[in-house]
C-alpha cells in the first residue's frame, strides 16, 4: 500500500472543499486522501491518478473525462465489504467519505497489467464493429463459452453475493410543479412557482444544488454567483410549499407527468447506511412523483471534439477542467492545450492559468474568434492559434503532446503544417448538447437547431424545458427562461403569478462570438487509417467504426447505433451521440437533421436494484395467504404447497417406528387409504366462494354456466362448468341454492378473483338489466372436508343436522350447528367417498377443527393434503381446471356432455362456439384415462403420446399426460391424458417415448378408475 | 404510468389500481346462433390496433370494481376522456381530424373534453404531429 504524502494536483486554496479535514480512501488497493466536498473523481485527480479503467472492447487505458453524470470512463465498483458492493458508480458522482473503497470495473486481472492489452495495441485494427459476432459466430453452440470470457475481460461490474444490509423506501408524492435540476434555470423556475403558492418539488442530482453556478466565473449582482445561490436556496427552504431534494436524480419520465426520482440519502456517508437513534436509516428513496407540470432544467452536456487518440488519459472536457479547478481546487495536470469551437471553453484556459499552471495554447477552429473571453485570454498572454484544431493526442498512459494543425472544417481536411505542442492535458469543447433525456422519455422527438448546433427537446403538454436544456446558454437569459417556464407552468394550473424583471439578479453583460460546428476533427490520414478517434468512450465506438457501418450499408441512425453499440450501456450516449450522428451524417453526405437522432430511454443514470425493489423484498416480496388452521398444520409438521398466494398443506409426514419421517409417497399412500377405508379431513378453505344474490341470480347463473339452473331448489347443490365465449372450459365448481334468490358459488382456488371479475364483466357490460349482486366470501368461510366411509359416524354426535342418508342426500346442503357453532354442511364429494364439507365462519374454524380431531380420535381421523386430494380426485376422473385443461378444451372434449344445456333458452356463454367447425371436429384431443401396462410405472405429467413408437422421428404426437399418480387403492400407476379422438379409442394401446430412450406403453381406459358406478358417495 | 380518472369514483387514481381489458364497445351479438362461423370468429378474436384514437375498456380492479371506458391516443398515450359503461365517447377519430385541421391553421388550443368526459387532458401538438407524420 503506497501512501502519497500529499495531493500533488490540489491547489492551496479555492473550491468548496474543506482542507482542514482529511478523508482516507482506497482505489484499486492503493490508499489516498481527499477532503469533504470532494467527489471520488476530484480526489483521484488531486492525487494524480490518471488511469481509472480499461476500455470495454480494446482494453485501452482510460482516465477521467468529465465532472458529472456524463462521465463515460470512471465507472467504478464500490464497497468495502462483499454485502455492500455496488457496481456502475460514476466516480464523478460519488461523494468522498472516510473509508471509501473503490476499484475499476474493467480490466482483468488488474487495470495496470491488463491481459487484453495486446488487443488494444495489436489486435484493434482487426476489431471492426460486429467483431465478436463475426469472429465467434461458429460454432453457435460455443457462443455461451466465448461470451463468458468476453464478458469477464469486458468487466461490467458485479453484484454482491451476500444479502444487502440496507433498507430502501418508496415514497409517493404529488406536486403542482416538479422542477428537475437546481441550476440557475431550475432555481428561478422554482422560486417563481413557490411565490405563486404552488406546491413545488425541486430535485438535483448533485451533492450540492446550484448546477453551473457552482463553478461559474460570472457574477450576479456584482458578487460571486455563490452569494445569490445561497440566498435563493435559503429563500426556497423557507417556503412550506417547497420540497428540496438534493442528491436526487430524476431518472425516468413516464406517462402523465409521472416522474421517478432516486434520492441517495446516505451514499455520501458510507457504503452502508448509518444508524440514527438506534434505527438504520434508509439508504435511498425512490420518489414516485405525480406532477401537475414539469420543468426540465437539466442543463447541457459539453461535447468533446473527436480527434485521434482522444481517449488517452489527460484528454478532458473543457468545462470539466473548469469545474475541477473552481469547485474542487484541483488542477488535473501541469500544461494545457485547449481545442475549441466556441468562446465558452476559453474559461478552462483562464482558470488553468489563474491556478498557476501553464497554458501551451488555445487552438480555436474559428478563423477569427472575437468574444470577450477571447480578448481576456489574449490579454492574459495566452497564445491563441486560430483556424486550427488538435488533430491527434500523443502518449500512452498519459497525454505527452498534442499535434495541432490548420483545418478546413467544411472540406474536412487538414490544410496546414502540423505543429507538436508539448503538454500533459488536452481540453476540448465542440459546444453543448442540451440534456434532453427526460424529454425524450415522453416519446417526443428532439429537433435540430442550427442556432445552438444541437438538438433541442420538443415536449408533451405540461412539460417545459428551461435554460441549457432548452438550448439557452447565456446566464442572464437562462435565469429569465427559468422564470418564464415556472410562471407559465403554474399559470396553466390556475395560480396567479407576477413576474417582475427586478426580481432577477443582474448579470454583467458579456459579448460572445458565434461558435462553429465542429464534431470530428480531420486528420492527415483518412478516418479508416488514422489513429483511433473515439466517439463513444464507454462502448469503444470510433469514427472509423461508424464509417465502416455506413460503408456496409447501415444508413438509419438506429441501425448504426445497434451495429456499433454507440450510446448503449449505462452511458446512454451522453457524450457521444451527437458526435456519432455528425460522423454518420458526414459519411452519408447528408445533414444531421436528415440523419436524425436516436432516442434516450430510462434510466438517465443507473438505479440500484435496492431502490427499485424498496420494501417489496423478503417476506413482503409476495404476500402469503393462510387459512385459519395454518398454525395447526404447522404444528403437525405438514409440508406446504404454494397454490397462487395460498400456502396449502401438501401432505402430513408422520414419524415411522424408527423415528424417521415418512417419505411423501408413504404419507400419501397412508392418507389415501385412510379416506378410502376410514375417514380423512382436508382443509379446503382456499376454495373461492362467491355469494350471489338478487331476483335475477338464477337467470344469471344459467347464462354464465353451461348447464341448467332453473330447477335447483333451496337446499340443493349442483356442479357447474364455466366456459369462455370461445367455448373453452375456464372454471368449474359447485353452486348451492341457499334461498330462492341467493346462491353460493365455489371456484377453483387460483381462479377466485378472475371468476368474480368475469361475473362482474358480463353483468356490468352486457346484462346490466339483471338485478344481481356478487360478493367474495372466500376469506369469510373456512371449509373442512370430512370424507370416507366413517364420516357420518364421526359427525353424528357433533351436529344438530340430521345426517340420515335419506334426509340429507348426496348434493344436498343443510344449515345447523357443528361443534356448537353455526355451520353450513354440503354433501358433495371430490374424493368419490361419502363426504361432508363443513363451512363455518373463519374465526370459529380452529375450534371446530380441533373438536373434530377430539372426536376423531375414535376413528383415527387422518388429515390429508393436496397431494392426496389430487390422487383421490384423479382416481374418480374429476378434473382440475388448468391442469387437465389448458384453454383449448371444451366440455365435450372432457366427456362432460351431461353438463351442457344446449336447449336452454338463453344463448349462454360458450354455446355458440361449441358448434363451430373446429369444436365439432372428430379428431379433437379428448380426456381419457391411461393405465400403464407396467403397474409400477407412474407416467410423467406432460409426457407426449404417440400411436406408433416405431415411426421415424419426428413422430406424430397425438396428446399428452395431464395428471399422473400412483394409486395405493389400485396398486398401480394411472393417469389422465388428452388423446386425439380418445373417446373412440377405448382399449387401444398408446406409447410414451421418454427422454432417456425408454418407451412406456399404456392402455386407453375410462377416466373413473375407482367406483365407476359412483355408489360410494351416495352411501 | 397512466393517471386515470375513474368516472365512478370521480377521482384520478394510479394505473396500478386498474386492469386494461382491451377494445371497448365490442357488443356480444344479440342472437349468436344467427351468426356465421366467420362473424362469430370476428367477435371472438379480431380487434382493432389503431395508431391514434382508441376506445378501450378498463376495470377499476382494486377500487370500485367497475368497468368503464377510456378514449386514449395510442401514440401519445394521452387519455382524452373516460366514461361510464353504456355511454358513448365524445372524442373520436373524426375529432382528431378536426384537431389536426386546427393545428394546421396554427391554432394550438388543446382538446377540450365535453361534459361527462371529466378528464381535461390536452392532446399535445407533438401527438398530433406524430400522427400527421405517420400519414405523410
Amino acid at each position: 500500500m503506497s501512501q502519497t504524502a500529499a495531493q500533488p494536483n490540489r491547489l492551496a486554496q479555492g473550491g468548496q472543499v474543506d482542507r482542514t479535514q482529511a478523508l482516507t480512501f482506497t482505489f484499486n488497493g492503493h490508499s489516498y486522501t481527499g477532503h469533504p466536498g470532494d467527489t471520488l473523481a476530484s480526489a483521484l485527480l488531486a492525487n494524480g491518478v490518471d488511469l481509472v479503467n480499461r476500455s470495454f472492447k480494446y482494453s485501452r487505458p482510460r482516465g477521467i473525462v468529465a465532472a458529472g453524470a456524463e462521465e463515460p470512463n470512471a465507472v467504478v465498483q464500490l464497497g468495502a465489504t462483499e454485502a455492500t458492493q455496488v457496481p456502475n458508480v460514476r466516480a464523478t458522482q460519488q461523494a468522498l467519505y472516510d473509508g471509501l473503497v473503490a476499484s475499476s470495473t474493467n480490466g482483468w486481472p488488474d487495470v495496470q497489467r491488463d491481459i487484453m492489452r495486446w488487443v488494444g495495441k495489436l489486435g484493434s485494427p482487426f476489431m471492426p464493429p460486429g467483431f465478436y459476432y463475426k469472429t465467434f459466430m461458429a460454432p453457435a453452440s460455443m457462443w455461451m463459452t466465448y461470451e463468458k470470457y468476453i464478458r469477464k475481460t469486458a468487466g461490467l461490474g458485479r453484484s454482491p453475493t451476500q444479502p444487502d444490509p440496507d433498507i430502501y423506501d418508496h415514497m409517493h408524492r404529488h406536486c403542482d410543479l416538479l422542477v428537475v435540476g437546481a441550476g440557475p434555470a431550475g432555481l428561478s423556475a422554482a422560486l417563481t412557482a413557490a411565490r405563486a403558492g404552488a406546491r413545488v418539488i425541486l430535485c438535483d442530482e448533485q451533492e450540492t444544488m446550484g448546477g453551473s453556478l457552482l463553478d461559474t466565473r460570472e457574477t450576479l449582482d456584482d458578487r460571486p454567483a455563490a452569494h445569490w445561490l445561497q440566498a435563493t436556496l435559503a429563500a426556497l427552504a423557507e417556503y412550506d410549499n417547497v420540497t428540496l431534494l438534493p442528491r436526487t436524480t430524476a431518472h425516468g419520465y413516464h406517462d402523465h407527468h409521472f416522474v421517478t426520482l432516486h434520492e441517495r440519502r446516505t451514499e455520501h456517508l458510507g457504503d452502508s447506511a448509518p444508524s440514527r437513534a438506534g434505527h438504520r436509516q434508509s439508504r435511498s428513496r425512490l420518489h414516485r412523483v405525480r406532477a401537475g407540470q414539469v420543468v426540465l432544467a437539466t442543463g447541457a452536456h459539453e461535447r468533446p471534439l473527436v480527434y485521434a487518440n482522444n481517449d488517452v488519459p489527460g484528454n478532458l472536457l473543457a468545462g470539466a477542467v473548469s469545474t475541477y479547478i473552481r469547485r474542487y481546487g484541483v488542477v488535473p495536470g501541469r500544461k494545457l492545450v485547449l481545442s475549441t469551437s466556441n468562446d465558452h471553453a476559453y474559461r478552462a484556459a483562464l482558470d488553468w492559468q489563474e491556478a498557476g499552471r501553464e497554458v501551451a495554447a488555445i487552438v480555436d477552429a474559428r478563423t477569427a474568434p472575437e468574444g470577450d473571453l477571447v480578448a481576456q485570454a489574449k490579454a492574459a498572454g495566452i497564445r491563441v492559434i486560430t483556424g486550427s484544431a488538435v488533430i491527434e493526442a500523443k502518449g500512452a498512459q498519459r497525454v505527452s503532446s498534442a499535434r495541432v494543425a490548420a483545418i478546413d472544417v467544411d472540406a474536412f481536411t487538414v490544410t496546414g503544417k502540423v505543429e507538436t505542442l508539448e503538454c500533459d492535458t488536452i481540453a476540448s469543447s465542440g459546444g453543448y448538447s442540451p440534456v434532453i433525456h427526460l424529454a425524450s422519455h415522453t416519446g417526443a422527438r428532439p429537433v435540430w437547431s442550427d442556432d445552438i448546433i444541437g438538438f433541442v427537446p420538443t415536449t408533451v403538454a405540461g412539460v417545459t424545458a428551461a435554460g441549457g436544456a432548452h438550448g439557452v446558454y447565456p446566464l442572464g437569459e437562462v435565469l429569465a427562461d427559468g422564470v418564464e417556464a415556472g410562471a407559465n407552468a403554474v399559470t396553466a394550473l390556475g395560480f396567479a403569478t407576477t413576474v417582475n424583471d427586478a426580481d432577477l439578479p443582474r448579470v454583467a453583460p458579456r459579448h460572445e462570438g458565434p461558435a462553429c460546428a465542429l464534431f470530428q476533427v480531420p486528420h492527415e490520414k483518412a478516418t479508416l487509417r488514422a489513429p483511433k478517434q473515439f466517439v463513444d468512450l464507454q462502448n469503444d465506438v470510433t469514427a472509423a467504426a461508424i464509417e465502416v457501418a455506413t460503408l456496409e450499408g447501415f444508413e438509419s441512425i438506429e441501425h448504426v447505433k445497434r451495429y456499433t453499440a454507440m450510446g448503449f450501456g449505462t452511458d446512454q450516449g451522453k457524450l457521444g451521440n451527437i458526435n456519432g450522428m455528425a460522423v454518420a451524417a458526414r459519411c452519408l453526405g447528408q445533414s444531421i437533421p436528415e440523419t436524425g437522432t436516436t432516442v434516450f430511454r430510462p434510466n438517465y443514470t443507473p438505479v440500484t436494484f435496492g431502490a427499485v425493489v424498496g420494501r417489496h423484498c423478503r417476506e413482503l416480496f409476495d404476500p402469503e395467504r393462510y387459512t385459519p388452521m395454518q398454525a395447526w398444520h404447522v404444528a403437525q409438521g405438514a409440508e406446504f404447497e404454494d397454490v397462487g398466494q395460498w400456502k396449502r398443506p401438501w401432505y402430513y409426514p408422520r414419524k415411522r417406528a424408527g423415528g424417521e419421517l415418512e417419505t411423501m409417497a408413504e404419507a400419501v399412500a397412508r392418507e389415501c387409504r385412510a379416506v378410502r377405508e376410514g375417514v380423512g379431513i382436508l382443509d379446503a378453505s382456499t376454495l373461492g366462494k362467491i355469494d350471489i344474490q338478487g331476483p335475477d341470480a338464477r337467470e344469471f347463473l344459467g347464462r354464465i354456466y353451461t348447464n341448467k339452473w332453473q330447477k335447483l331448489a333451496p337446499g340443493r347443490v349442483r356442479y357447474g362448468l364455466m366456459c369462455g365465449d370461445d367455448g373453452m372450459v375456464m372454471d368449474d365448481g359447485t353452486t348451492s341454492c341457499l334461498a330462492e334468490n341467493h346462491f353460493l358459488m365455489t371456484t377453483t382456488t387460483g381462479n377466485a378473483a378472475p371468476v368474480l371479475e368475469w361475473l362482474e364483466l358480463w353483468h356490468q357490460t352486457e346484462w346490466p338489466e339483471l338485478d344481481v349482486y356478487f360478493t367474495s366470501v372466500t376469506d369469510h368461510w373456512a371449509t373442512m372436508t370430512v370424507t370416507g366411509p366413517e364420516a357420518r359416524k364421526l359427525l353424528t354426535d357433533m351436529t344438530d343436522i340430521d345426517l340420515d342418508r335419506e334426509a340429507f342426500k348426496f348434493m344436498d346442503w343443510r344449515e345447523g350447528h357443528v361443534a356448537g357453532v353455526p355451520a353450513r354442511v354440503f354433501r358433495i364429494s371430490f374424493t368419490g367417498e361419502l363426504a361432508f364439507e363443513i363451512n363455518v365462519q373463519a374465526h370459529y374454524a380452529m375450534h371446530v377443527w380441533e373438536a373434530l380431531f377430539e372426536r376423531g380420535k375414535h376413528f383415527d381421523l387422518t388429515p390429508y393434503g393436496t397431494e392426496t386430494m389430487h390422487v383421490l380426485r384423479a382416481e374418480k376422473g374429476f378434473i382440475i381446471v388448468g391442469q387437465d385443461t389448458d384453454g383449448s378444451v371444451t366440455p365435450e372434449d372432457l366427456g362432460m356432455h351431461w353438463a351442457i344445456g344446449y336447449d336452454k333458452p338463453f344463448p349462454w356463454i360458450g354455446k355458440r362456439a361449441l358448434t363451430r367447425s373446429d369444436t365439432r371436429r372428430e379428431n379433437r384431443k379428448q380426456l381419457v384415462g391411461l393405465r400403464p401396462k407396467d403397474p409400477s410405472v407412474v407416467l410423467e405429467e406432460g409426457a407426449q403420446i404417440v400411436f406408433d413408437p416405431n415411426h421415424a422421428i419426428p413422430m406424430p404426437m397425438v396428446g399428452h399426460v395431464t395428471s399422473s399418480y400412483y394409486s395405493p387403492t389400485l396398486e398401480s400407476g394411472f393417469a389422465l391424458a388428452v388423446v386425439k379422438g380418445g373417446h373412440q379409442r377405448m382399449g387401444e394401446s398408446v406409447y410414451l417415448p421418454m427422454a432417456d430412450g425408454r418407451i412406456h406403453e399404456a392402455d386407453i381406459v375410462g377416466t373413473q378408475f375407482v367406483d365407476p358406478q359412483g355408489e360410494r358417495q351416495h352411501v | 404510468m397512466f393517471h386515470i380518472y375513474c368516472p365512478y369514483c370521480e377521482e384520478h387514481r394510479e394505473e396500478e389500481e386498474f386492469h386494461p381489458k382491451g377494445q371497448a364497445h365490442i357488443a356480444r351479438p344479440e342472437d349468436p346462433d344467427a351468426c356465421s362461423d366467420e362473424a362469430w370468429g370476428d367477435y371472438l378474436f379480431f380487434r382493432d390496433n389503431p395508431r391514434g384514437i382508441h376506445h378501450e375498456m378498463w376495470l377499476h380492479a382494486v377500487g370500485c370494481r367497475k368497468f368503464f371506458n377510456i378514449t386514449r391516443h395510442t401514440v401519445s398515450y394521452e387519455i382524452l376522456e373516460t366514461y361510464k359503461m353504456g355511454e358513448q365517447p365524445t372524442v373520436g377519430a373524426e375529432h382528431l381530424a378536426r384537431e389536426e385541421k386546427t393545428a394546421r391553421e396554427g391554432k394550438t388550443d388543446s382538446v377540450q373534453v365535453a361534459e361527462g368526459g371529466q378528464q381535461a387532458v390536452g392532446a399535445s401538438d407533438a401527438a398530433l404531429a406524430s400522427v400527421k407524420g405517420a400519414q405523410a
